[in-house]
């Protein structure tokens, strides 16, 4: 419980109404995608950048941490309180500021659902690719604090290469803007671009510059099957080394394939052990020269049927499909260990064969999708806590699959940060000398370690 | 006598909730109102919080559970296909439990002693009068639906009919020998409120030659006292139910009220076996009439010179049931009829069973929504399968200033058939 004079100070600062402590209100902000639950001792909702900087002061004053919470869609555990403190929910912050025909460039607050920014600048023939399976629900903030991915950054890359500029609210409560509308920008440090996945660490956004692409005029999916999961894999590597880069390059195994059967009224014949979701888009005529590319080359890897959507609705359907993974997963069982390891895209197969090697060295079912055309795989550890012995398979597991990445010269995470979850491996990857001058930094910007504390960094901050 | 889940029940589901929080995407109540609470994934944080004993019945936690439509939109679009709109109504019989019916089933029976509220429906439509009010039973869902706080002077309300739709009609309606027979469950919103539709139905019925069977003894679905936690009322609605649907020799039995297609095939058949045999019986009408061929036939019927424009609104429990195609090719068919699909068809209305008795405001908001996306359809009617989508919607056209009329699909019928 925080002390009354503090919460009469957050009432002054943000109004009766946005400022929650009852339990039922805590228990809604307790958590995140990851499951993991920490009570908060007070939820606000600040309307803007000068209650947030206000807010700050107080914290820092009084020494309470704040943890930043955009829709609590992470799966790293980014937003949610470890340390109990006050959680930051920002979205009142949830306006289009403007879209800037003339510069491809729109100010957004970090409120505004990732989903409904593309579908506005869509409108106005712009388009914003980055695509997390979360987009209709997530938020711009979160996708920045994360820098998340989505199945088309093998073509368009993450989210920090939109993103241009930002006005922050710093850790000790002051604001600023770093970057701005322009194309190029080299004047200092680029903080823009260090604020851009730092998980919420090191700022509060409160406004996002965002450059945007034409919107293509076109696009094409393709469902490719394939007989065997090491075909699906090698047909990644292949299109990739046929110098083509389709929009996205997703690939699915046979146990996701079994779930996606369970759960979607998606038909995938049982002969096919894997599939590639592929897109191309850009101009129509372009269209069908790529798909017959990708056809030819793929097609000596084993493939067992193509399916090409053949409206957009048709397409749409296939991803909302390839969304609901993640969660659908549920049916395998039920503890989640969710990894996103990355992995030069030519080591994909090499990368599958090891996972398959672990999966049967424990005896417990790895599930593996995800974005193969840029090396990132989904690797999720499903067993059941409550049966003696499998959390500690898992935690084995775990390591087994980060030192396979790191041998093939791959990263932890491609997409989903940190947090609290790989917080305990961060020096599997990262040399000591590396992990210091993060937290140099984290520290002279945040000197009472109040922002989002026990993130990235392992810490003493305990599960409660 | 047939038994409602308990939360307790509910465990396996909960904890089939992964906290993704794709169901914010969906639910109409945290569209209006972008807190947590609001949503699926809270309420069954809350819930499971309840069953731990983390959360009292706090002001909050009531508050939460209120803020619920049962719609089952966020059923519809989860990946896990987890019954929050059950788990919900399960939280709200144990609030009722514990505390008493007063949080959500205020309404109960209550209304033929408020003097005020009768005056004001005595003046509101004419014909919403105390005399007619009084045909309605004690454990009619319309009672619910109408308690009290519901009777505004800004709400647009049908009125209640001088004679109800069951009383008009013998039992049996022999139709041509050899053809089925329907048993039509009229639901409580036909019956008292929109006998027309009742009478389109027996129209369309008669149409097609099947034998018609309308139970006098017949009790309301229970729907809205699922709303409000009434285990009890559900409980015995039920009870009565099943021995009506006991009693006659029928092929199917037909409604065309999507609550009651809800209650009839989701919420009775998980209340024991007792259900068994009568819920593969249950047919939404057009899913009936389109079974029987009805729609080749309207095809057959001389095209209208001028059609009108006409768009179509889901009710959410046909959504949910996947019956969407079907209403929509008798609506097709019709000669009079050109159809446009309007964006949005398949989002909640904003009446909730009981929600918008409590929650006007936010019900108001998901309404006027929903206005917006009727009037930019360019139709100038919108049908529907449910009444009680039709009463809201009616309500939400007229508040934001919108000219387009709310009809059933099956008034549309009649007004084609011969
Ligand atoms: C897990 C999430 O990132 C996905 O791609 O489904």
């Amino acid at each position: 419980m925080l002390n009354p004079s503090i919460l009469e100070k957050l009432q002054q600062i943000s109004g009766k109404d946005h400022v929650l402590t009852d339990k039922a209100d805590l228990i809604c902000y307790s958590y995140d995608a990851t499951q993991r639950q920490f009570l908060p001792d007070v939820v606000v909702h600040p309307a803007d950048a000068d209650e947030i900087s206000r807010i700050m002061q107080l914290a820092n004053a009084e020494k309470i941490p704040v943890f930043p919470r955009g829709a609590g869609t992470g799966f790293t555990g980014g937003s949610v309180p470890v340390a109990g403190g006050i959680v930051l929910g920002l979205s009142r912050l949830d306006r289009i500021l403007e879209i800037d025909e003339e510069n491809l460039v729109a100010t957004i607050e970090p409120g505004v659902v990732t989903e409904d920014f593309q579908k506005t600048v869509e409108k106005v023939g712009l388009f914003y690719p980055p695509d997390p399976a979360s987009l209709k629900v997530s938020t711009m903030g979160g996708n920045v604090a994360e820098c998340a991915g989505g199945p088309r950054c093998v073509k368009y890359g993450v989210t920090k290469d939109y993103i241009i500029g930002l006005e922050i609210v710093t850790p000790t409560g002051d604001i600023i803007k770093t970057g701005g509308p322009t194309m190029k920008g080299v004047v200092g440090y680029d903080l823009t671009k260090l604020i851009c996945g730092s998980e919420g660490t090191l700022a509060i956004m409160t406004k996002i510059v965002v450059k945007l692409l034409p919107k293509p005029e076109a696009k094409k999916t393709m469902l490719v099957m394939f007989s065997s999961i090491d075909g699906a894999a090698q047909a990644v590597s292949a299109i990739i080394r046929g110098k083509i880069i389709p929009t996205t390059l997703e690939f699915l195994d046979a146990r996701t394939l079994e779930c996606v059967r369970n759960a979607t009224d998606l038909d995938v014949p049982e002969a096919a052990q894997a599939v590639l979701l592929i897109e191309v888009d850009g101009d129509r005529e372009f269209l069908d020269g790529q798909t017959r590319k990708i056809s030819a080359i793929v097609q000596p890897l084993g493939v067992v049927e193509t399916r090409i959507a053949e409206t957009p609705e048709e397409s749409e359907a296939l991803w909302q499909v390839r969304r609901s993974i993640s969660a659908s997963l549920r049916q395998v069982n039920p503890d989640k260990y969710n990894e996103d390891i990355c992995v030069p895209r030519s080591r994909v197969p090499d990368m599958i064969r090891k996972i398959e090697a672990i999966a049967d060295k424990y005896n417990i079912p790895i599930v593996n999708y995800g974005h193969a055309g840029d090396g990132n795989i989904h690797v999720n550890i499903m067993v059941d806590n409550a049966v003696p012995g499998e959390q500690e398979k898992a935690e084995k597991a775990i390591v087994e699959v980060f030192e396979g990445t790191l041998e093939l010269g791959g990263t932890m995470s491609g997409e989903h940060g940190v947090g609290i979850m790989k917080a305990p491996f961060l020096n599997m990857e990262l040399q000591d000398n590396v992990i210091d001058y993060m937290k140099t930094i984290k520290k002279a910007l945040d000197p009472n370690n109040i922002l989002n504390p026990g993130k990235i960094f392992p810490s003493d901050v305990r599960a409660h | 006598m047939a038994k409602l889940k308990k939360l307790a029940d509910y465990r396996d589901e909960i904890e089939q909730c992964v906290k993704c929080g794709g169901c914010r995407a969906y639910c109409p109540a945290f569209g209006a109102e972008k807190h947590e609470g609001r949503v699926a994934r809270g309420k069954i944080a809350l819930a499971d919080s309840l069953l731990k004993g983390d959360v009292e019945l706090e002001e909050k936690f009531l508050l939460d559970m209120s803020q619920c439509l049962l719609c089952g939109s966020c059923y519809s679009q989860c990946p896990n296909k987890v019954h929050t709109e059950d788990i919900v109504a399960a939280t709200r019989r144990e609030i009722a439990e514990r505390k008493g019916l007063s949080t959500f089933g205020k309404g109960v029976g209550t209304i033929l002693k408020h003097q005020g509220v009768m005056n004001l429906l005595a003046k509101g439509g004419g014909a919403f009068s105390k005399l007619l009010f009084k045909k309605v039973p004690e454990q009619s869902g319309l009672r619910l639906r109408f308690p009290a706080p519901f009777i505004t002077k800004d709400r647009t309300l049908p009125p209640l009919t001088a004679k109800p739709f069951r009383e008009r009609h013998p039992e049996r309606i022999p139709g041509e020998a050899g053809k089925p027979t329907v048993l039509f469950f009229t639901g409580c919103g036909i019956n008292y409120m929109y006998p027309d539709s009742g009478e389109a139905l027996l129209k369309a019925l008669k149409f097609i030659g099947v034998n018609i069977i309308i139970p006098k003894a017949q009790a309301c679905c229970g729907l809205p006292a699922v709303s409000a936690g009434a285990a009890d009322t559900v409980e015995s609605l039920a009870a009565d139910n099943l021995k009506v649907f006991q009693q006659y020799q029928y092929d199917y039995i037909v409604t065309a009220c999507a609550s009651c297609h809800s209650g009839l095939t989701q919420i009775y058949p998980g209340m024991g076996d007792e259900f068994d045999p009568y819920k593969d019986k249950v047919r939404d009408i057009f899913v009936f009439l389109v079974e029987q061929g009805f729609a080749e036939k309207l095809s057959e019927l001389p095209k209208a010179e001028n059609p009108i424009r006409v768009t179509y609104h889901d009710p959410c429990h046909l959504r949910n049931h996947g019956i969407t195609k079907e209403p929509r090719a008798i609506l097709k068919a019709l000669p009079q009829v050109d159809f446009a699909e309007m964006e949005a068809a398949g989002t909640c209305c904003g009446l909730g069973g009981t929600y918008s008795v409590y929650h006007y405001d936010t019900s108001k908001k998901i309404g006027a929504k929903k206005a917006g996306f009727i009037a930019a359809s360019g139709a100038a009617l919108v049908a529907t399968d449910c009444p009680g989508c039709i009463m809201q919607l009616q309500d939400s056209l007229n508040h934001a200033g919108e000219k387009q009329q709310v009809v059933h699909i099956l008034d549309l019928v009649a007004e084609a058939l011969p």
